[in-house]
């Protein structure tokens, strides 16, 4: 075994989180007065740590890069979060849950995290809604729920398209509350610019006012990261403009390790790119699988003369459209895992049946929901024989209320009704299923270390089922880091204030001040955004949807080469002491451009298809799955945890071996 | 598409501010209104001027980073939808644009286009929460139905992104529609009942304290508000509030 | 400001003592009506409005209460809601999103405040003079005859119609807008709106056709 230890408690995998619990360390309450914790990222996993912690009676120090702790980017997530309540009785329970997300992940997460999320669940829906969370109800007062990908149960709650929103205002709320108590200060509009560590543990971070600029440091006996995924190395993502890994990274430079850089999800229902001043990508729920169906035509003539304007999709008849996730995926038709969605549309559009102009898009077509709700609801209003605008005047009502809000901004953005005429969509960035390597307790590699929701890598193997990213981020939140954390800080108790006037903060300090004047004094020649958008290239081009060992190689080598550009002739304007938006933006690319050859130099290590990550050189050759991506069991089931040697490129590997004794691994099949 | 940048330039929170005009060239009606400014700032930068400053984030319309005030509206002359949501085909070449900061005295500007909107946080802390501890003991989320209409209404007033348009619309730069938006949530849902007096009185009485106006009726917040959140929820306010107060 | 010192608390103040004006108005109105269906019954309502004790010791100061209330109370709001935004905008589309009439009660309002002053040197101080101070005889019919006699200057008149468009403008918002300030908002609330606009119309419409019916009809001198 490598220096890597999960700490996966001993016993049946039903009973690990309840023994642990039972087993841990308690910190008394008068002695938690005397500890802080300072949580960095406020969305859903760290806002819910940080109201938990406060509640318990720790005083905890939040952070976050926004005005406000409400506009961390959960907000954005629209479709609903999961949870093994089985209100409908179609069969659901913890266990399928955990099946479900470890075979969605395509086997490379860790079994006994993976059942304490699906155990905790549950616990999630019963707190948000006591909080006053205002989810989706059906007529009888009792809650809603829908299907999502990749899954044959529906055990999805959602707020209509705004389901990240009021779990967000949920946990805001509850910080709120403790900010009121006094228990959080909040820091906004400050960035961690990195971590310090005393006697090997994490004691504090060095912090940025963005407002003001001057650099600050900030003492505790723990601290927490759930500052989100580093989706934006690809520039264009579905992520807020801020979204970025330099917390993440700077703790890797302090010594946690970095798991699975290489698991990108790439989200198959975006709107797609309309031209090169594009700053970002909007995502369309995937809950529209639900009712939408997915096509390209059938003949490329069809195809060439919709890009040239010439046709429009609803020309075409039944007959000259290929449905090909159904025709792909009988079982699981358009609701398949959103990796097999991505790459399915990526082998139409390659094969030249993209329908936008630049032949990266394809049709999500509504038509045939809004005929068979229509018809539906005839019925139910006593109309036996409903005139064809009536079917679709009833129809449109019910896919409105479904999904009103998305389809406005559907139109907005591309000035198109989506109701008339089909969406089209193209796969875009999302989630980072990598992340800082957590053990069971959420504890990096650096002792007094955490990290928590898309920031850590440990529930969602090498890819994530929809509406599964929020029930982690506040599972790790509200119930498993208040507890673990506790075990930690038991041995605290007698420690008193950390103080910030020691060697290591001054170093930390001087490092963060000498890193900034780098990038104020460069030659000045291009801008940040020069610099981000050709990382994206390379990204997009060489480590995407599809990776090669020759194109990983040389994504490598130009990383590198870009960098040491960066820092040579990066332009940022204005100066340091006060704000500073293009500096904040340069020191984040910065941190990307490192992180990029990681996450090559992961890809090219793993030679194996496994989720989100699609190696060229290893597909099934023949049989029903011939042409489907090819896992390796033998050689790749573990998890890569990559420490951080000086260059990216000279990281050194660590595996922690993957342990499947509650789940047979089977190829993933939704044939 | 040609335009007329008319925008407000303020180099720090104490700095004295002023209209600057930057002509800007080659705009397309697909890029989003943000997108424009990032031409502008990528101009700016290569000439070796500083960039505008201006918050956003999500770019999707639902952080409630962006704010802006374009020719006199908030988030500009589209309806329901964000600054980073505005297209700029909503523009005809040669217009001239007038982008302001939201203005507000409980909004200071921080820099160029970039206000301090944490008034709405601290009224967010007087009370806007369900005081309930983490655990996972609370009762069964299906133990107490709630009537549909009820949830669905409270969702359409939690739907608020705290952006700040209805007091960058209001000619009182009143807070009502934002504070009324979380009283009415919890109002309409049976977990806010037992703080409910409490609640609106505390938040009325930080809103009143960060220095917002009046509310006087005019329903421009409504029309504004990105989201569409309804004037029903200050009449509620307002019913909430006088029964609290009567109750003392 | 004690019980007014939130802002909801003013806000609701300022709708009690609108709805209680609009009420006075209408009644103000019924007996001006009488005017011009028929002089007797207009001398005789008025001698009763003017010499009942309950009217002019009890009903009378709580008007003169109302009136001046609101009227300050309307310009602290308007203080108050200009200090809240400290620098203006170098451009307000307020026409975008809101009515003139919503935006521009101060105007409205301070024209109303200025006919009011008028009004009183018209009629309420000559009444006062002649009841209180010269402590005149009672003469129940002289009310038709002053009235009609003090429109007959056609600048008069028009001051008096300019006001009533004004105060038109003013109800058409204050008045829908004061059961939004009460809390009212239901099934209701929609045809109640519907008869403040018809009130706001009518009323003032009302008060300049009996302007011009007096101006029109002069007595013989």
């Amino acid at each position: 075994m490598s220096i890597l230890d999960a700490k996966i408690p001993e016993g049946p995998l039903a009973d690990k989180w309840t023994n642990h619990k039972n087993k841990i360390n308690l910190v008394n309450p008068a002695n938690k007065r005397n500890i802080d914790v300072i949580v960095v990222g406020t969305g859903l996993a760290g806002g819910s740590a940080a109201a938990s912690l406060a509640e318990l009676g720790y005083n905890v120090k939040t952070f976050c890069y926004q005005d406000s702790p409400r506009r961390a980017h959960s907000i954005a997530a629209q479709g609903g979060i999961n949870a093994a309540k089985n209100y409908q009785g179609d069969g659901d329970s913890n266990y399928r849950l955990f099946y479900d997300t470890v075979k969605g992940g395509d086997y490379r997460s860790r079994e006994a995290n993976v059942y304490r999320l699906a155990e905790v669940s549950g616990n999630i829906i019963d707190q948000c809604v006591a909080q006053g969370v205002p989810f989706a109800r059906e007529y009888g007062g009792l809650l809603d729920n829908r299907s999502f990908g990749g899954v044959l149960v529906s055990r999805t709650f959602y707020a209509k398209g705004q389901t990240g929103q009021q779990l967000l205002l949920g946990a805001y709320s509850a910080m709120n509350r403790q900010i009121n108590r006094g228990k959080i200060q909040p820091f906004n509009r400050h960035e961690m610019l990195d971590v310090v560590k005393i006697d090997g543990k994490a004691r504090g971070i060095i912090a940025r006012d963005l407002v003001t600029g001057k650099i600050e440091r900030h003492s505790a006996h723990a601290v927490v990261l759930a500052t989100g995924g580093y989706g934006n190395v690809f520039f264009l993502s579905t992520n807020a403009m801020g979204s970025n890994v330099t917390a993440s990274w700077k703790a890797h430079r302090r010594g946690a390790f970095f798991a699975n850089p290489c698991y990108t999800q790439i989200h198959p229902t975006c709107i797609p790119v309309s031209g090169d001043h594009q700053s970002k990508l909007t995502l369309m729920s995937e809950s529209l699988r639900n009712d939408g169906r997915i096509w390209v035509p059938k003949k490329l003539e069809d195809a060439v003369a919709i890009r040239e304007g010439k046709k429009k999709p609803t020309d075409l008849a039944e007959a000259d459209r290929d449905y090909y996730l159904e025709r792909r995926y009988p079982a699981f038709g358009n609701l398949v895992p959103r990796d097999v969605a991505s790459r399915a549309a990526k082998e139409r559009c390659d094969a030249g049946f993209g329908v936008n102009k630049t032949g990266e898009a394809v049709y999500l077509d509504f038509a045939s929901a809004i005929n068979r709700y229509g018809k539906e609801e005839a019925l139910i209003h006593g109309n036996q024989n409903p005139t064809d605008k009536e079917i679709y005047d009833l129809g449109r009502d019910v896919i409105e209320n479904k999904y009103g809000n998305l389809f406005q901004m559907y139109e907005k953005i591309v000035d198109e009704n989506p109701y008339k005429t089909p969406m089209m969509i193209y796969p875009a960035v999302h989630y980072t299923m990598g992340g800082i390597w957590v053990d069971y307790n959420l504890q990096t590699t650096v002792e007094g270390l955490y990290a928590a929701g898309e920031a850590n890598f440990s529930d969602h193997g090498a890819n994530r089922l929809g509406a599964s990213a929020l029930m982690q981020g506040l599972a790790d939140g509200y119930f498993v880091l208040p507890y673990t954390i506790g075990d930690y800080l038991s041995k605290d108790i007698r420690t008193g204030k950390i103080p910030t006037d020691t060697p290591e903060f001054d170093s930390a300090e001087k490092d963060v001040k000498d890193r900034i004047h780098k990038l104020m004094n460069a030659s000045g020649q291009h801008s940040v955004d020069y610099y981000h958008k050709k990382l994206g290239k390379i990204m997009w081009n060489k480590c995407g949807m599809s990776r090669n060992a020759k194109d990983l190689e040389s994504a490598i080598v130009e990383i590198a080469e870009l960098r040491k550009d960066f820092w040579a002739n990066v332009k940022v304007p204005g100066t340091a002491d006060g704000l500073n938006q293009e500096l904040e933006k340069a020191g984040r690319v910065a941190d990307f451009l490192e992180l990029g050859e990681l996450f090559a130099k992961d890809a090219l290590n793993r030679n194996e298809s496994a989720g989100g990550h699609y190696r060229e050189e290893s597909v099934e050759l023949s049989g029903e799955q011939k042409g489907e991506a090819l896992r390796d069991d033998v050689n790749f089931k573990y998890v890569a945890a990559w420490e951080y040697k000086g260059e990216p490129k000279d990281a050194v590997l660590h595996k922690e071996d993957l342990v499947f004794e509650n789940i047979e691994l089977k190829t993933r099949s939704y044939k | 598409m040609k335009l007329n940048l008319k925008i407000w330039r303020q180099a720090n929170a104490d700095a004295k501010g002023s209209m600057q005009t930057y002509p800007i060239d080659g705009i397309d009606g697909d890029m989003s209104f943000l997108e424009m400014l990032d031409v502008l700032n990528e101009d700016l930068i290569n000439k070796g001027d500083e960039p505008v400053v201006f918050d956003h984030d999500c770019r999707e319309g639902i952080c409630g980073s962006c704010s802006l005030q374009i020719n006199g509206e908030p988030h500009g002359p589209d309806r329901l939808v964000t600054t980073c949501q505005l297209h700029m085909r909503m523009f005809n070449d040669g217009d001239e644009i007038v982008i302001e900061p939201f203005r507000a005295k409980a909004f200071p500007v921080i820099k160029d286009l970039m206000v301090d909107r944490s008034s709405f946080d601290r009224i967010q802390q007087a009370g806007g929460y369900v005081s309930v501890n983490t655990s996972g003991n609370t009762i069964d989320a299906n133990a107490t139905p709630i009537e549909k209409e009820h949830a669905d209404e409270a969702f359409e007033a939690a739907t608020c992104i705290g952006c700040g348009a209805c007091v960058a619309a209001c000619k009182n730069a009143s807070a009502m529609l934002f504070t009324s938006a979380k009283v009415s949530q919890y109002a309409l849902l049976p977990q806010g009942q037992v703080e409910a007096s409490t609640r609106v009185l505390n938040m009325v009485a930080q809103m009143d304290k960060e220095g917002f106006g009046n509310c006087t009726n005019t329903g421009a917040c409504e029309v504004e508000c990105p989201k569409g959140i309804s004037l029903e929820n200050i009449a509620r306010m307002n019913r909430e509030y006088l029964a609290a107060s009567a109750k003392g | 400001m004690g019980i007014l010192s939130s802002s909801i608390a003013r806000k609701f103040a300022m709708a009690l003592s609108g709805m209680f004006l609009v009420f006075f108005l209408g009644q103000h109105f019924v007996i001006n009506l009488t005017s011009v269906i028929d002089p007797d019954t207009f001398n005789s309502w008025s001698h009763f409005m003017g010499n009942n004790g309950l009217v002019q010791f009890a009903l009378q100061p709580v008007l003169i209460f109302g009136v001046v209330f609101h009227f300050v109370m309307g310009f602290v709001l308007e203080l108050r809601n200009r200090n809240a935004r400290v620098v203006s905008y170098a451009k307000y589309n307020g026409g975008a999103n809101a009515s003139w009439a919503s935006r521009n009660m101060i105007i409205s309002g301070l024209v109303i405040l200025a006919f009011l002053g008028l009004h009183f040197y018209d009629f309420w101080f000559p009444e006062m003079i002649h009841k209180y101070v010269e402590s005149n005889p009672l003469d129940p019919t002289r009310y038709y005859a002053e009235t009609v006699h003090k429109f007959e200057s056609p600048v008069r008149v028009g001051l008096y119609v300019i006001a009533f468009v004004l105060l038109a403008v003013h109800l058409w918002h204050g008045f829908a807008s004061s059961f939004q300030s009460v809390g009212f908002n239901n099934k209701y609330s929609v045809a109640l709106s519907k008869f403040a606009k018809a009130y706001a119309i009518v009323i003032p419409v009302g008060f300049i056709f009996i302007a011009l019916y007096l101006h029109l009809n002069q007595l013989p001198h």
